[in-house]
């Protein structure tokens, strides 16, 4: 690899681009969801449509595996969610076949925000997506379906996301995508051009992007994400290679502090079989 | 032994932790096979009871004087059969086994030696590990059975060919995993059917590689299950990531035209091998 865009040394280490094979992954990921969902029992699934790539990728492909009416988006626009937002997901509703619904969460929101009138954005971003969360499963309930994850690679390592909020689900199958690679294979099936090329953003205040929010660009933090967990690049290396110290530190120490996110909570053991400590099935255990 | 037999891929999708449910899935492969003229059915790693069992590697594990077993000699008067199970030893160990079944009778059973135990493998953890590389003979031919890992260690293909297998039979439960922007199965299928082809071309052996399909905790197996001949050519393959039942001729007589071709067998220093290995020991210690 010769000097790379973030003007890296010519270096005898390089770093594989990302792999992206859209037909090898839309053959795993589909067969994936079938049967993982299947063996539930569940023939259908209920997705939260943000409008945005993630969850228009993970309905795509619960189409693609369920067929369009066994998949049913959920938009749950706040009285501040953009209009484009709406728009984009009525627009994947459209390229899926996929049905829709729309239930808008102002009224608990702003319900429960009077009482406590000083709560930041952050407060009020995560009350929001636990608030989508619980209408999710209650959806599921009624339809007997499973929840549909929508956070991929990125996100769960950064830790950008809401524990059970967004990251809520029983089924996940971008999970172990990357956000370049969710945006690859977006593309690949047909995913509207208008959500694929959008600034990706949680929509959580106006004009919010996820990029400003990071202080870093997907196609940046990917390489880098891919080097340190895919191929274990130590620190030496990774300096090597061009990336700067600061930017190592600070996606590490991100990584490392949603660890949280990515477990159960913590259990204090008493007993001689602890829940996934010496407690151990497979989550498929009896299906 | 015989000249030319068929032999069957059996590759299943097994029900995780419900022996009787794969047991009923054998009884129908087996049947299947036997309508399609085959001599011999190779099933994958564990297809009795399914891969990822960890706290439920006892409740499914059968002893060679069970049910279970009984019925599996009971199948192979249809068609010989290997069989992947989790075998419970009278002291009460578990192994991660392949066992030959043939008119009715066990004639081989080969406990995994390299059990994974590092990223995504947890087997070191659940199962004893076995002890034994060797081949053995049965009524078609002198084969070696190697279970998944153990075939990744040239160390053991070595052993089989010059123990005089003239088919290694590897059942498999091998997960997809790595993605490269090319081809159509992931970079660890890849990887087998480069060392499946090399191990046969090297040593003029037949491979017969039976892997499952299916997902479990949404790892998914790939499939593609092959018969990789003793001139590296593939004889018969499966499709990728969905459940097959593949039959081949097996004529002997390659590994024969092969090894006169290329007789490294014939030319391997035995008693070379053995000194340098003993004496990497002795500096290891």
């Amino acid at each position: 690899m010769s000097a790379t865009e973030s003007g890296a040394p010519e270096s005898g280490l390089a770093i594989p681009e990302l792999p992206v094979n859209a037909a090898l992954l839309e053959k795993i990921l589909v067969g994936f969801l079938r049967e993982e969902v299947g063996k539930t029992g569940a023939t259908n699934v209920v997705v939260g449509l943000s409008g945005g790539v993630d969850s228009a990728l993970a309905a795509a492909l619960a189409a693609r595996a369920l067929g369009p009416p066994n998949v049913l988006g959920v938009q749950m626009p706040y009285r501040l969610s953009s209009n484009e937002s709406l728009e984009h997901a009525a627009e994947l509703a459209e390229a899926t076949g996929i049905e829709t619904m729309t239930i808008e969460i102002s009224a608990q929101i702003d319900a429960y925000f009077a009482d406590f009138p000083d709560a930041g954005a952050l407060r009020r971003g995560n009350k929001m997506a636990r608030e989508r969360m619980t209408i999710l499963y209650d959806q599921s309930a009624r339809l007997g379906g499973l929840v549909l994850g929508t956070s991929n690679k990125t996100e769960l390592l950064l830790g950008y996301g809401t524990l059970y909020g967004d990251m809520a689900s029983a089924v996940n199958p971008i999970g172990d995508l990357y956000k370049t690679q969710v945006w690859d294979l977006s593309r690949a099936l047909g995913v509207p051009a208008s959500i694929v090329d959008k600034a990706p953003s949680a929509d959580l205040t106006p004009g919010q992007t996820d990029e400003d929010d990071l202080g870093f660009s997907y196609p940046e933090v990917d390489r880098l994400l891919y080097a340190m967990v895919d191929l274990r690049y130590s620190r030496e290396s990774l300096l090597e290679v061009g990336f700067a110290a600061d930017f190592i530190e600070t996606v590490g120490q991100r990584v490392q502090r949603s660890q949280f996110k990515r477990r159960l909570p913590v259990i204090a053991k008493v007993s001689a079989r602890t829940i996934d400590r010496d407690f151990r099935y497979a989550r498929d255990w009896g299906l | 032994m015989a000249d030319r037999f068929t032999l069957a891929l059996a590759q299943t999708s097994p029900k995780l932790a419900d022996v009787e449910a794969n047991l009923e899935g054998y009884a129908e492969v087996v049947a299947d096979a036997a309508g399609q003229g085959a001599d011999l059915v190779v099933f994958p790693e564990l297809s009795l009871t399914g891969y990822h069992l960890k706290d439920d590697v006892p409740t499914v594990a059968a002893r060679l004087d069970s049910k279970v077993v009984a019925r599996l000699k009971e199948l192979s008067k249809q068609t010989a059969l290997v069989a992947g199970l989790v075998e419970e030893s009278p002291d009460f160990h578990f192994y991660n086994s392949a066992i030959w079944f043939e008119d009715g009778e066990i004639r081989h059973v080969h406990r995994k030696v390299y059990l994974p135990t590092y990223g995504m493998f947890d087997e070191n953890r659940y199962f004893a590990r076995g002890g034994r590389v060797m081949a053995h003979d049965t009524g078609l031919a002198r084969v070696a059975t190697l279970v998944c890992e153990d075939f990744w260690h040239p160390s053991t293909s070595y052993i089989a060919a010059l123990d005089g297998a003239l088919a290694i039979v590897c059942p498999s439960s091998s997960p997809a995993h790595g993605i490269s922007a090319e081809g159509e199965q992931d970079e660890n299928a890849r990887t087998w059917e480069l060392f499946n082809r090399a191990t046969a071309q090297v040593y003029g052996i037949f491979i017969f590689y039976a892997n499952r399909v299916g997902f479990e905790d949404g790892v998914g197996f790939w499939g593609g299950s092959e018969v990789v001949g003793p001139d590296g050519q593939v004889l018969v393959k499966a499709p990728y990531y969905e459940p097959a039942l593949v039959c081949t001729e097996i004529d002997l007589g390659a590994a024969r035209r092969r090894r006169i071709a290329a007789p490294v067998l014939r030319d391997e220093d035995l008693d070379l091998t053995a000194r340098e290995l003993a004496r990497i020991r002795r500096s290891r210690r």
